[in-house]
C-alpha cells in the first residue's frame, strides 16, 4: 500500500480532493480504493462544463470485476477531465494520486472541504474496515 | 454447511501469500484472485504459460464391479465413450427434473475404477447424491482431500511442464492426447503425479492431481521452469472465453443442459436409462423453453450478472459477464427464451445498463481459442 499523500481530503466513499494553487480542487479515488476494484478497463468522465453538487456521482469507474460510482465532494463546474484515462484506465492502478486524476472542480462553495477527512483520519478508517 | 465457519485453506495458501496474492473467498475457500494484475495473468496464459492452485477441487474415487454401469445411470454423458483407460469425459450429472446438479470430468482408469473431479462449492450435495445413489451398485465411493491439483495452462506451458518430470516420463507425457490423463513422478524425489491434459482456459496444457505434502515443491518447481501463477480472476475471464459454463451462474437445478448451451455433453444413447433422460427427451422433441447465447458489446462497459437482455422473444439475463483482456471488450453469456436470434447486430438484443438500453452482437462462441479471437467476434 503506498503513503497516502499528506495534501489530500479523503471522502469515507474513497475519492481524494486536492486543492491546487489556483484555487481548483481535483479530484480521484483512494489508491486503497483502485485496490479493492482491481484491473481498470473503462471511466467514465463527465463533461467540461457540467455543474456538480456535493455528493452527485459525475464518473465510473469499471474494472474487470465491478463498476463503482466516483462522488464529488465538492459543488461547483467541471473544468477539466484526465481524458488520457479513456485509453489507459490502468493509470489510476498505476498512480492513484498522481496521473490517475480524473476531473478537476471550481469549487462554489471552497468550506465543504472542511468536512472531508484527513490524511490521517483516512487511514484509520482504513484500519477499522480491515478488522 | 460451510459458510459460517472460516474459509477453508488449500496446502498452497502460504505460498500464495509469500507471492504478494490478494486472497478472496470462494465458495467457501480462501483463493489467490490476483497477484496483482488479473490482466496482465490472463494475457500470460494466452501467450506464455500461467498456473492456478485447484486444489479446492473436489476429487472422488470410485471403486467397484459395477462401475461402469453406475457412472452409466448417474452422468448425462455416456461412460462408454471411454474405452482406453486414462480417457476423459466432460459431462453433467442430472436430477430427475434434468436440473443440472454438477458439470464434472470423468477418468477412467480400469474396469473397476473410475475419478470424478467435481467443483468445491457444490461439494457436500454432490456427495451425498452420488452416495445414495451408488447404493445399489454396491460402488465405493471414496473422496480424496489429501490430494492437492494445480494446471498449468497456456502455450508453452506443457513444454514447461515437462521439465520437472522425472526424465523416463516426459517422453510419454509429451504425447500424452487431449482429454486423456496418465501416472507420472515427479524429477525430485518422485511425488506420484497424476496427470491429465485438460484445463479450463481454452489454452493447451495439464492439470496435475498431486499428494497434499508434495504441492508446494512442484509448485515452486513449475515457478521455477518459468510458470507464471495466475489467480480466479483470471480463470474466470480465460474460461468465459474459451466458451467454458460455470456451475452456479451458468446453470444449476433449475436448468437443463439443453438450456446452457450444453447439448454437445447429452447423451441419448440406445437403450442407456440415465437419471433425467426422460425430461431431456421431452425437451429434445419439444423444444427447451431458453436458450443460452454468446454475446459482445462492441460499446464501453462490461457486462454483469444479472442485468437485463431485451431480445425480439422476450427478456433474459446475463448469465457469466466480465470484460475480455483478449478482445478488449466486454462478453457474456445470457439465457433468453427460446427462438431463433439472427447472429451479430441483426440480432437486435439489448442490455439494460443501469437504465441504458445497451446494443450487443450475438456470437457463436467460444469467444477465443488458441490464442485467437474466433471468426465473428
Amino acid at each position: 500500500m503506498s503513503e497516502i499523500p499528506g495534501d489530500l481530503k479523503f471522502l469515507k466513499s474513497h475519492e481524494w480532493a486536492r486543492v491546487e494553487g489556483d484555487g481548483k480542487i481535483t479530484i480521484g479515488i483512494s489508491d486503497h480504493a483502485q485496490g479493492l476494484l482491481g484491473d481498470l478497463v473503462y471511466v467514465d468522465l463527465p463533461a467540461v462544463g457540467d455543474r456538480v453538487e456535493a455528493g452527485n456521482a459525475c464518473a465510473v469507474v469499471e474494472s474487470v470485476k465491478a463498476a463503482s460510482d466516483v462522488y464529488t465532494p465538492i459543488t461547483g463546474t467541471i473544468t477539466a477531465v484526465n481524458s488520457a484515462l479513456a485509453d489507459k484506465p490502468e493509470t489510476i492502478n498505476e498512480d492513484a494520486y498522481g496521473e490517475g486524476w480524473i476531473f478537476v472542480v471550481e469549487a462554489e462553495e471552497p468550506d465543504q472541504l472542511n468536512d472531508l477527512l484527513s490524511p490521517d483520519d483516512y487511514a484509520e478508517l482504513l484500519e477499522d474496515e480491515d478488522h | 454447511m460451510t459458510q459460517t465457519n472460516a474459509p477453508q485453506k488449500t496446502v498452497l495458501n502460504e505460498t500464495h501469500r509469500a507471492l504478494g496474492a490478494k486472497m478472496v473467498d470462494f465458495g467457501g475457500w480462501d483463493m489467490p484472485l490476483n497477484y496483482g494484475s488479473q490482466i496482465e495473468e490472463h494475457h500470460q496464459v494466452r501467450r506464455d504459460a500461467g498456473m492456478f492452485d485447484v486444489s479446492h477441487m473436489t476429487v472422488v474415487d470410485l471403486h467397484g464391479e459395477r462401475v461402469r454401469p453406475f457412472l452409466r445411470y448417474l452422468l448425462a454423458n455416456s461412460v462408454d465413450k471411454l474405452v482406453k483407460p486414462g480417457k476423459a469425459l466432460y459431462t453433467c450429472m442430472l436430477d430427475p427434473q434434468g436440473g443440472v446438479i454438477d458439470d464434472l470430468i470423468v477418468y477412467y482408469l480400469g474396469e473397476t475404477f473410475f475419478r470424478l473431479v467435481v467443483n468445491a462449492a457444490t461439494r457436500d450435495k454432490d456427495l451425498a447424491w452420488i452416495t445414495q445413489q451408488a447404493a445399489s451398485f454396491a460402488v465405493e465411493v471414496k473422496e480424496r482431500p489429501e490430494l492437492a491439483m494445480i494446471a498449468v495452462q497456456g502455450p508453452q506451458a506443457r513444454e514447461k511442464a515437462l521439465g520437472v518430470l522425472a526424465e523416463v516420463d516426459r517422453a510419454r507425457i509429451a504425447k500424452l492426447g487431449k482429454f486423456s490423463a496418465a501416472a507420472a513422478q515427479t524429477a525430485d524425489g518422485g511425488a506420484a503425479l497424476f496427470v491429465a491434459r485438460t484445463g479450463y482456459t481454452g489454452e493447451d496444457g495439464f492439470e496435475i492431481i498431486v499428494p497434499e505434502d508434495k504441492a508446494v515443491a512442484l509448485w515452486n518447481a513449475l515457478l521455477a521452469a518459468g510458470i507464471r501463477p495466475a489467480g480466479l480472476g483470471a480463470r474466470d475471464t480465460l474460461r468465459l472465453e474459451a466458451g467454458m459454463n460455470l456451475y452456479g451462474q451458468d446453470m444449476d437445478e433449475t436448468v437443463s443442459p439443453y438450456e446452457a448451451a450444453l447439448a454437445w455433453t447429452v447423451a441419448l444413447d440406445e437403450g442407456r436409462d440415465f437419471i433425467g433422460r426422460g425430461v431431456l427427451e421431452a425437451q429434445k422433441t419439444a423444444g427447451a423453453p431458453r436458450r443460452m447465447i454468446g454475446l459482445v458489446m462492441d460499446e464501453k462497459g462490461v457486462l454483469r450478472h444479472g442485468q437485463v437482455v431485451l431480445t425480439a422473444n422476450g427478456e433474459g439475463e446475463i448469465l457469466s459477464g466480465t470484460f475480455s483482456p483478449t478482445l478488449g471488450k466486454s462478453i457474456a453469456f445470457a439465457r433468453v427464451p427460446a427462438g431463433e436470434l439472427p447472429l451479430g447486430s441483426a440480432g437486435n438484443v439489448r442490455v439494460d445498463i443501469r437504465g441504458k438500453h445497451v446494443p450487443v452482437r450475438v456470437v457463436a462462441f467460444p469467444f477465443v481459442r488458441d490464442g485467437r479471437p474466433q471468426e465473428g467476434i
